[in-house]
């Protein structure tokens, strides 16, 4: 086992896009990390970088204490799911799990020792003998990790495992995947666009986008602390609430006269504030002493069952306001949207898109 | 089911089995025409009876020769030809083209679009407008009249179509697998062989089909091309034609045997065709 070590990996493809951006990251070992992003930010071709199926334009990769640059993917002791599970169809699927074991010469005896300990793990060992067309796509999926764990590897890659499955189907194999990564204690790297599935998964998240590391950190980090304009809107559902806001006196004025507590160390300037739909609340007041509320009219509800998301138009601003259940409000409703959360919001600078105040540095790498 | 509507399913399929018919008399009409011409004797084809005594005479002709002297005939020298030519240039354009596909499909080549449409142009150009500058060169080369000059025009001219026709079956098999074996412990030549080669064997084999009879049957080109040494059957069977009588049982014998072959293959190779031809048709 080990963990990975990324110094100023810069990937450039032959037609000029620049895919990675002098990225930086520890991985320690053990560690399950999510990179997190929309598609085309760079994750997955980090991702094959680290597996060796890309090799990087500029920096170092280390795996463990060794450094696996010039190394090809097979060397690397890594393994590696990928979205279309990428089963080989002309093979059984007892013999799909044993072609790593089979690649590294494996006595035949223990090939077949550790295919039937892989697929007893996983509970696919009344699959053995089929072929991959006739497994669905979990099966096909839980034979993709019989695969990969059947090496006993450094690291496993996971490039968006879940993507194809249906939703029910997923929620159970992201337990599965959470729980053998713990069982086994092995470092992996899971690549995915699906913010709820990082947030599920991972002990730190990495968030990407056109090719650089936005903010790395455990989950709910990221979620309260965004250290970025990017990471705000594409972390959360609903995702944060921004909005441009000014600083007036001892508290920040937002649309409609919204009033929010001032973060320390915010002075002013071009400024956009980020609002996590439960730190707002409708008709209800916040702690003592709490600004008070702007007058908005409700354009949408939707009951959720556990809860009750209001989208209100402030001042020509849509924000979402997370309310319980039986808030009895409807659409069209004038209501009063006041800020009701203990903590301060997150405040960004509208230009260079990086959170300000003394909080940064809780959230940033 | 009423009894109207029974009748009239039976007029229906009634009338279906007569189009068919037609159908299949008149594609067969030409084959049925030479194999009975070939069981002819001379005077039977000219009277164009119908009723006749079938004699396999013709078909002995084609393969010992009619001299005094005896011995295989020429057509037998030209049917040995035929298959080696055939049989190299198929393989050696299979051999070439494929792992050139694989690269065209898979990596990131400089002006990659442009190099596929100068390899796709080769083929625009008519036969009869290269053959005569291809004769001159092949006289000077001394491959005027070789198996080897034949074989390495049409390895050539099959490569075009090789390439094309094995990227689009390429391009159907993910990359995944090829970088999942490789993940697993395997170089990427292993990874092409382990993994894609299996999985495009009905797509080779549907395009060295193509490439067998387009070389077998290639006519142009061998005319102009050989002489008597290296001559192919179907330049030989034209040539059997015109001088003082026409020997029209034989040639339709020749061509029988000519077409045995190319039939015999494709029958055991159907089933990998059938898979060829409709590869990729499914959603994987």
């Amino acid at each position: 086992m080990a963990g990975i070590r990324i110094e100023g990996l810069h990937k450039r493809f032959d037609d000029g896009t620049v895919a990675v951006h002098n990225l930086d990251l520890d991985i320690a070992d053990g560690e399950l990390f999510v990179l997190l992003g929309p598609s085309g930010c760079g994750k997955t071709t980090t991702l094959r970088c680290i597996a060796g199926l890309e090799h990087q334009t500029r920096g170092d990769i280390f795996i463990g204490d060794e450094l696996v640059n010039g190394r090809r993917a097979g060397d690397r002791d890594i393994a590696m799911v990928f979205q279309f599970y990428a089963l080989y169809p002309h093979l059984t699927a007892r013999d799909n799990i044993a072609f790593p074991l089979r690649a590294q010469r494996v006595d035949p005896a223990e090939v077949r020792r550790r295919v039937d300990k892989a697929a007893a793990m996983l509970k696919i060992t009344s699959l053995l003998d089929r072929k991959p067309s006739r497994l669905s796509g979990g099966e096909q999926q839980r034979i993709a990790l019989a695969r990969a764990l059947v090496r006993n590897p450094k690291v496993f890659l996971m490039d968006e495992p879940l993507t194809n499955l249906d939703a029910e189907l997923r929620i159970d194999m992201r337990t599965e995947i959470k729980h053998l990564q713990a069982e086994l204690g092995t470092t992996m790297v899971y690549v995915t666009h699906d913010q709820v599935e990082a947030m599920s998964l991972g002990h730190r998240i990495g968030i990407m986008s056109q090719g650089r590391l936005e903010q790395v950190g455990p989950p709910l980090e990221v979620y309260r602390h965004p250290a970025t304009l990017f990471a705000a809107g594409f972390i959360g559902t609903p995702p944060m609430n921004l909005f441009p806001v000014s600083v007036d006196g001892a508290t920040l004025v937002g649309p409609a006269g919204l009033r929010l507590p001032l973060p320390d160390g915010v002075v002013g300037g071009d400024l956009v504030a980020g609002v996590r739909a439960e730190w707002l609340g409708v008709d209800r007041h916040g702690p003592p002493g709490a600004p008070a509320g702007a007058k908005g009219t409700v354009v949408a509800r939707e009951a959720l069952g556990d809860e009750t998301i209001f989208v209100v138009d402030v001042g020509g601003h849509s924000l979402s306001v997370r309310e319980s259940p039986s808030a009895p409000q409807r659409e069209g409703d004038t209501v009063s949207v006041s800020y009701v959360a203990s903590e301060p919001p997150r405040v960004y600078d509208a230009t260079t898109g990086r959170a300000v105040g003394d909080l940064v540095s809780a959230g940033a790498r | 089911m009423s009894a109207q509507t029974r009748e009239s399913s039976r007029v229906r399929t009634t009338i279906e089995v007569v189009l068919l018919a037609i159908a299949v008399a008149v594609m067969l009409f030409p084959a049925a025409w030479m194999l009975l011409t070939s069981l002819k004797d001379l005077q039977d084809v000219y009277a164009g009876s119908v009723v006749f005594s079938p004699t396999l005479e013709n078909y002995r002709d084609v393969f010992v020769s009619r001299s005094a002297a005896g011995g295989a005939s020429d057509l037998v020298r030209n049917f040995a030809n035929s298959v080696i030519v055939t049989a190299s240039a198929t393989v050696l354009a299979t051999v070439i083209g494929v792992p050139a596909a694989w690269a065209f499909s898979r990596f990131p080549l400089k002006g990659k679009k442009d190099q596929l449409f100068f390899i796709l142009s080769t083929r625009f150009m008519p036969p009869v407008v290269v053959v005569i500058p291809l004769f001159v060169m092949y006289r000077t080369l001394h491959l005027y009249d070789t198996r080897i000059g034949l074989v390495l025009l049409y390895t050539a001219f099959n490569l075009p179509f090789t390439i094309w026709m094995m990227k689009g079956f390429i391009d159907e098999v993910p990359a995944e697998y090829e970088d999942a074996a490789m993940v697993d412990g395997y170089s990427r030549l292993q990874a092409f062989h382990k993994v894609a080669l299996p999985l495009l064997l009905p797509g080779i084999l549907a395009t060295a089909v193509f490439s067998l009879i387009f070389t077998w049957n290639e006519f142009t080109f061998a005319v102009f091309l050989t002489g008597a040494t290296s001559r192919t059957v179907p330049p030989a069977i034209a040539g059997l034609l015109g001088g003082q009588s026409t020997p029209w049982g034989l040639v339709a014998a020749a061509a029988m045997v000519f077409a045995v072959p190319v039939l015999a293959f494709g029958w055991f190779v159907r089933t990998h065709l059938v898979a060829g031809m409709t590869f990729g048709a499914v959603r994987r």
